[in-house]
């Protein structure tokens, strides 16, 4: 394990039943650098995020961010110590507004999981307002922010979700096919966006099937397939590896 | 003027000018008098704290009756041993209805969506026979919780000796029956109004609210959220308990019946028939049950024949025929009618009715609201 890893997956199985969704799958992601799983459909990569958010519990092994073992806190504390998710299906407050959407995650990183102020006024929250329309500014998102969030396009719903993970500020984000249903040009906006936020230094594990995606994002690359972790390294590495592409490419020959 | 109602000072003055004139635009209604008013402002309240947990949380409780009940057996021992000063029975029924709010609460949020609804509506029905049963020494039972003339009362008798008869609820000597214990409880409503206002328009509020949207999504946020769930369940207990005391203010009787799951059911008509989720919609949907309950009901067909008199004998036969379907015994058929017309046709309750009114005569072009947004309703 390096000194500065972020997320160290140690050893997780996990199986559902007889199928074995996760085995042996160790892997470690070091601070500052954007780490994209690729794999082919039912390979686990779902489950291991679910596994690092703690959706899911592991049959045996651990999850440790930044030195802290993971595998008995529920999804809030994880998030309270610094792990935000985008998810496959986007997970939006689909009848408040965008604004709300986002403004709701900003008091969480904020006040803490449970602050009781019943009387407070929320027109007197400023400072997350303005937090939250440069936020949805960022995503491309501020002229729609009265929005009810139900009524967005898919790809809409997904950089909104996007914008409610980054307005915590969190030490690692993860995403789960950030870019799937957008059309091409929302992918390049996309990109660029994830870009700028890793030029302020977020790690990110991604989860994505556009290669175009990953290879101008990732700084290392996991392949998973039936549950293990095949092949792990920079993008170019992956490109040549050859069980790579036995398993990952190789379905169509 | 939307405007004006979104600023507090205005919206507060506004709902109690409406509030405290219930006497006189209620007069042509028909429904001035004391206990009727009394009603419409205690369950007001019930629907109003009710709202809190089911509008904001969208976790439905059907066991709400049994704070209800809790606050007036509370408030009528405050009666018996302490004092017929009415504020620390409204103390007590509030305080006790908060710790059963926190107990039952604290079980029954364990679970959510219907399987909440039946550990409430277990609750509430355990609530009922206990207090048939079991409880006896302390609810009295059958005959339910009455004030004796062997009472204690010993703050009551450090000043005074007991009098003849049964002495009646007052606030510093005011007594608190007829509009006099109907301006106390229009106080307690516009008190109650401000308090759920503020919930509304709180970051409180919004976060029950996200439970209500994606409870997923609060936890991946990083909000515990039984915490919150918890909180709004014991203030919507508070408030029940609170009506509950009211009740036994106005009329220092208390009963198991109170805490029977019909009642549980009425006040979820009441919420939905207004307005789920709003603000005053709730208190809306109270009014009309208890003015169906009270009104419609006492119609006969005496009445009736005046109403129609102005036809001629044959049709004013059937007219009359018909229409007492609808009233007298019969007010729960035009109630069941009316609650269906609206669950279908303004799934939003009553509020969204309004809504839609203003929308036309004021947003102008049906297009333009389209992408309006939908505000949240100051009033």
């Amino acid at each position: 394990m390096t000194t500065n890893s972020v997320l160290h997956v140690a050893d997780v199985h996990k199986s559902f039943g007889g199928l074995k969704a996760l085995s042996d799958v160790d892997l470690n992601v070091e601070e500052g650098t954007t780490h994209a799983i690729i794999g082919p459909n039912g390979a686990g990569k779902s489950t291991l995020l679910n596994v690092c958010v703690g959706r899911i519990k592991p049959d045996s092994g651990h999850v440790v961010f930044n030195g802290e073992v993971l595998d008995n806190h529920t999804p809030d504390e994880i998030n309270q110590l610094g792990v935000s998710r985008v998810f496959q299906t986007p997970e939006i407050f689909s009848d408040l507004t965008l604004l709300d959407n986002v403004m709701i995650p900003a008091f969480a990183s904020r006040d803490g999981s449970f602050s009781l102020r019943p009387f407070s006024k929320l027109r007197h929250e400023k400072a997350i307002r303005e937090d939250a329309e440069n936020t949805l500014a960022d995503v491309g998102l501020a002229v729609m922010k009265d929005r009810e969030a139900g009524s967005l396009s898919r790809g809409d719903k997904r950089r909104l979700e996007l914008a409610m993970c980054l307005i915590q500020q969190p030490k690692l984000l993860l995403l789960d096919e950030p870019t799937a249903g957008m059309a091409r040009h929302d992918t390049n906006r996309t990109v660029d966006l994830l870009k700028t936020i890793k030029q302020r230094g977020m790690t990110k594990v991604i989860i994505e099937h556009d290669m175009h995606v990953v290879f101008s994002l990732a700084d290392r690359i996991s392949v998973l397939a039936q549950g293990r972790i095949i092949a792990s390294g920079t993008p170019d590495e992956i490109k040549g590896n050859p069980k790579v592409q036995e398993a990952y490419l190789g379905g169509a020959h | 003027m939307k405007q004006l109602f979104s600023r507090e000072p205005f919206a507060l003055l506004a709902f109690s000018v409406v509030i405290l004139a219930m006497p006189l635009w209620l007069t042509p209604l028909g429904a001035n008098y004391p206990d009727l008013l009394q009603k419409f402002a205690i369950f007001a309240i019930f629907a109003m704290g009710f709202n809190i947990l089911f509008g904001l949380t969208g976790y439905l409780s059907f066991g709400h009756a049994a704070f209800l009940g809790v606050g007036s057996y509370a408030a009528v021992w405050s009666f018996k041993l302490f004092t017929m000063n009415v504020l620390p029975a409204i103390f007590f029924g509030v305080a006790f209805a908060g710790l059963f709010g926190l107990l039952i609460g604290y079980i029954s949020l364990r679970r959510s969506g219907i399987y909440f609804s039946i550990l409430t509506l277990a609750f509430a029905q355990m609530c009922y026979n206990l207090a048939y049963s079991v409880l006896t020494p302390i609810t009295n039972g059958e005959t339910g919780l009455q004030l004796t003339l062997q009472d204690p009362r010993i703050i009551d008798r450090a000043f005074a000796e007991a009098g003849a008869g049964l002495p009646e609820t007052n606030l510093f000597g005011i007594d608190m029956s007829g509009y006099p214990g109907f301006y106390f409880c229009a106080v307690m409503l516009i008190i109650c109004f401000f308090i759920t206002r503020r919930i509304f328009n709180s970051p409180f509020g919004l976060m029950l609210r996200g439970i209500k949207s994606n409870q997923n999504r609060m936890g991946y946020t990083g909000f515990a959220t039984r915490p919150y769930t918890l909180t709004a369940f014991v203030i919507s207990g508070m408030f029940a308990g609170l009506a509950g005391s009211l009740l036994a203010v106005t009329d220092p009787l208390a009963g198991a019946e109170r805490m029977q799951w019909t009642a549980s059911g009425e006040v979820v008509l009441m919420t939905i028939l207004g307005g789920v989720g709003t603000l005053i919609g709730p208190m809306l949907g109270a009014w009309i049950i208890k003015y169906f309950e009270n009104i419609f009901s006492s119609f006969n067909n005496a009445t009736l024949e005046n109403a129609f008199s102005f036809l001629p004998e044959g049709l004013r036969t059937m007219a009359v025929d018909v229409s007492s379907l609808f009233v007298g015994e019969g007010w729960h058929l035009t109630l069941g009618v009316l609650f269906m017309l609206i669950v279908i046709f303004l799934p939003g309750g009553l509020m969204e009715g309004w809504r839609r009114l203003l929308r036309r005569f004021s947003g102008g072009g049906g297009g333009k609201s389209e992408t309006a947004p939908v505000v949240q309703p100051a009033e």
